[in-house]
């Protein structure tokens, strides 16, 4: 192999792009695992507490909105669909194509986003939030109170990844927008596109878990 | 070793000398320039975290509790915790000897994600500041544990920026595993197989994999906590049906395995040393690659040795004792593949020598105690004593510490090109084994007797060996401060190296001291395994070919 100025090769320290490509999707697939454990240790909570307190928690997930839920489910899923067909064109270097899905997902994210919002905002109105001013009336109202805390920290903190999406959805579109450039490494969009299916997934768990509790 | 007559002399060109304003060492994505970033940074927090340790150790020397209030005291074992844990001994080897000698040893000019590796330094520095402040405004007093619903309900320090701090910082550790896994999978030079991959590499790859899969819990624990905190109600609160225990499960399931991350990285600087100091290859090699792997696989399912008295049921209790066994398997495969490779070396008792040897009976030591806090009933008796923190010290300064210490005076003439003072560092590791038992063993026999940890007033009748421990004291301070003296002044005006001042046949040894800024000019071919020391061929098996063994 000739000696070569390593730092200014463009792929560097990787031998060329496809190289840098199967490295990149590499290390965010083990970012992924730690997400995994990050979500984990909340997921353990939940089932140690549902365990203990399955009569509480069927109430209290009578008052959830199982419609919202649906509807959120399948505004995200529709965004996964775009965010796939953007990272496909970003492949092939079509940029309009690119930008027009990225902003369809954006604008399906702000409304997942709305959505969840107006879910905190009906919590709030009927006392359903934890703290001083939460009222509940069932067989165990303390218990359902660990329903609404689990519900506002797993529903929260996956909202705040969704945010982190929709703002590198923006600095990437923004990006590929002014300079076509951008685009010379798709591995980049193919990063956020493994991320934002990530996020997909935990609210596939977080559904059910939350919205489908209740017999109904 | 072997002097060799010819002169050396610095390259014109290295790492150090390509840029030296100081924007070019902070904006730098040289995995070289950032391990001496990460260097200075944590012998920051380890002094931090050692005057912590002095004014806990002078308050001991009586047992009325004269010179600090309880509460401070807590503050000070706390910090002392929390500094030594999270900002020294986690990061140590892993981000200063890793970080330098990864890509090296793997004939790679970089880590794999450079600008990565510069920003998890970053986020350590950021973590670092939230720790500080949280000290300078007032400390924390929960212990390094945060056990609830103490730290979430009742304390009064400033737990949520400790929280916080260490949250920060276990982001770095989550990047550096990242980078460190994709580097060895991706950027190995040809012919660099697996199994040609020397034992530092497959410990920071073990390491690794607990970086990325524990931390995120310790992440996600603490994140319950601090809003637990902040909102007055939460996940560990028993008022609504949660189970402060949970907290205990979560926290142990990372700190257990951090415990791994803190001794395999040294074990992995072991058994380097080891071979380079008795010259002959490491006996046993692929057994000390699984049982890298299986310390690493076993940390996830040995937790709850935390929890034998917390009042989890008496079968987990059972499985985790058992458990907690099995770990002394793969750990004391390396102790004895290490004592096996001395076994008719050509030993020659250089300091980073004596480093590991110190470790090796350290270790041993704290091993040992350590099968004995894993059986239930012995257990139970030392719970919350000095047996404790006399067990975790040996592994954790007698181990990874002097291990730490051994691989910097090993790898000191790559990093800066010179030697350090052979005999003055002979005695430094001789002072700072004698004064670290001197400090620690009475501490094993205080707890065996019931001394609490934890406490500043105590029973007249162990103030003897109380005192006897602080006396190891000025010891131990002595073998930290002599290595910082002249580390640092042999890093300027020591004699020059030369390339392989040990004569060793590993990658790092087979570029200039110190390296150029991409290591290698051109990517090595590796053809060989490693630490292939030439020893005399009636002590060491010539290795079977392919052809031989067809032919048999």
């Amino acid at each position: 192999m000739p000696a070569e100025a390593g730092a200014e090769l463009p792929n560097f320290p990787f031998k060329d792009a496809g190289h840098q490509r199967e490295s990149a999707l590499f290390g965010m697939w083990i970012f992924l695992a730690t997400e995994v454990l990050f979500f984990g240790g909340m997921f353990m909570a939940y089932i140690v507490y549902r365990y203990l307190h399955g009569q509480a928690f069927q109430e209290a997930g009578a008052h959830q909105e199982w419609y919202l839920g649906f509807l959120n489910t399948a505004v995200l899923l529709t965004s996964g669909f775009t965010m796939a067909l953007a990272v496909d064109f970003a492949r092939q270097g079509q940029r309009n194509w690119l930008l027009v899905l990225f902003g369809v997902t954006w604008l399906l994210g702000a409304a997942f986003l709305g959505i969840e919002g107006y879910e905190y905002y009906d919590k709030f109105v009927q006392h359903l939030v934890p703290g001083t001013g939460f009222r509940f009336t069932g067989s165990d109202p303390s218990a359902s109170e660990m329903f609404f805390v689990l519900y506002f920290t797993m529903t929260g903190l996956h909202m705040f990844h969704m945010f982190v999406g929709l703002m590198l959805i923006l600095l990437f579109g923004g990006w590929s927008w002014v300079s076509p450039s951008f685009l010379l490494k798709p591995n980049r969009f193919e990063v956020l596109g493994l991320y934002w299916a990530f996020v997909d997934i935990v609210w596939v768990f977080l559904y059910p878990l939350f919205y489908l509790v209740h017999p109904r | 070793m072997t002097q060799t007559p010819e002169m050396h002399f610095i390259p014109r060109e290295n790492y150090l000398n390509q840029g030296k304003t100081l924007v070019s060492w902070l904006f730098t994505h040289d995995h070289k320039r950032i391990a001496l970033l990460y260097l200075i940074s944590i012998t920051f927090f380890f002094l931090i975290g050692s005057i912590a340790a002095v004014l806990m150790r002078i308050e001991l020397t009586n047992p009325h509790g004269e010179f600090f209030t309880s509460t401070t005291y807590n503050k000070l074992f706390t910090l002392h915790g929390v500094i030594m844990v999270w900002f020294f001994l986690i990061p140590s080897i892993p981000n200063v000897l890793g970080n330098f000698l990864l890509p090296i040893m793997i004939g790679a000019r970089d880590m794999a994600f450079p600008r990565l590796n510069l920003l998890s330094w970053y986020v350590f520095m950021f973590g670092g500041l939230f720790a500080l402040a949280s000290i300078i405004l007032g400390g924390v007093d929960t212990g390094w544990t945060f056990y609830t619903p103490y730290s979430s309900t009742y304390s009064n320090g400033w737990v949520i920026a400790m929280a916080v701090g260490i949250f920060i910082n276990g982001f770095s550790s989550i990047f550096t595993g990242l980078n460190f896994i994709v580097t060895v999978h991706k950027l190995r030079a040809p012919g660099m197989t697996w199994f040609r991959l020397p034992l530092f590499v497959w410990t920071l790859y073990s390491t690794s994999l607990i970086f990325v899969l524990a931390t995120p819990v310790l992440a996600i624990t603490l994140t319950l906590v601090a809003l637990e905190r902040g909102f007055g109600v939460g996940i560990f609160d028993p008022r609504i049906g949660g189970d402060p225990l949970l907290f205990q499960h979560l926290f142990w399931f990372y700190s257990h395995p951090a415990v791994y991350i803190m001794i395999l990285p040294a074990m992995g600087v072991i058994s380097e040393l080891i071979a380079a100091f008795s010259r002959k290859p490491i006996f046993g090699y692929d057994f000390i690659v699984y049982a890298s792997l299986g310390i690493a696989f076993l940390g996830f399912l040995v937790w709850g040795h935390h929890m034998f008295v917390s009042g989890q049921s008496i079968y987990a209790g059972m499985i985790f004792s058992l458990l907690s066994f099995f770990v002394a398997v793969p750990s004391a495969i390396k102790v004895f593949n290490w004592t096996a490779t001395l076994y008719k070396g050509h030993i020659s008792f250089e300091a980073p020598l004596l480093y590991a040897l110190s470790f090796i009976a350290l270790f041993t030591i704290g091993g040992m105690t350590g099968l004995m806090l894993a059986s239930l009933a012995v257990d139970v008796h030392v719970t919350q004593t000095y047996f404790i923190v006399a067990h975790f010290h040996y592994i954790m300064v007698g181990g990874a510490v002097m291990a730490y210490l051994g691989g910097i005076h090993y790898w000191f003439p790559k990093i800066s090109g010179r030697m350090y003072p052979e005999n003055l560092a002979r005695w430094a590791a001789v002072i700072l084994f004698v004064g670290f038992n001197l400090a620690f063993f009475p501490q094993f026999i205080l707890g065996y007797m019931g001394m609490p940890r934890r406490y500043h007033v105590y029973p007249e009748e162990f103030q003897f060996l109380n005192i006897v421990s602080t006396c190891g004291l000025p010891l131990l301070g002595l073998g930290y401060f002599l290595p910082l003296c002249y580390l640092g002044w042999s890093a300027l005006f020591g004699r020059i190296a030369g390339p392989n001042p040990w004569d060793a046949p590993g990658l790092e040894w087979q570029i200039p001291s110190p390296p150029p800024s991409e290591n290698f000019p051109c990517i090595p071919v590796v053809t060989r395994r490693p630490y292939d020391y030439g020893t005399n061929p009636d002590t060491h098996e010539p290795e079977e070919t392919e052809e031989e063994s067809h032919a048999r």
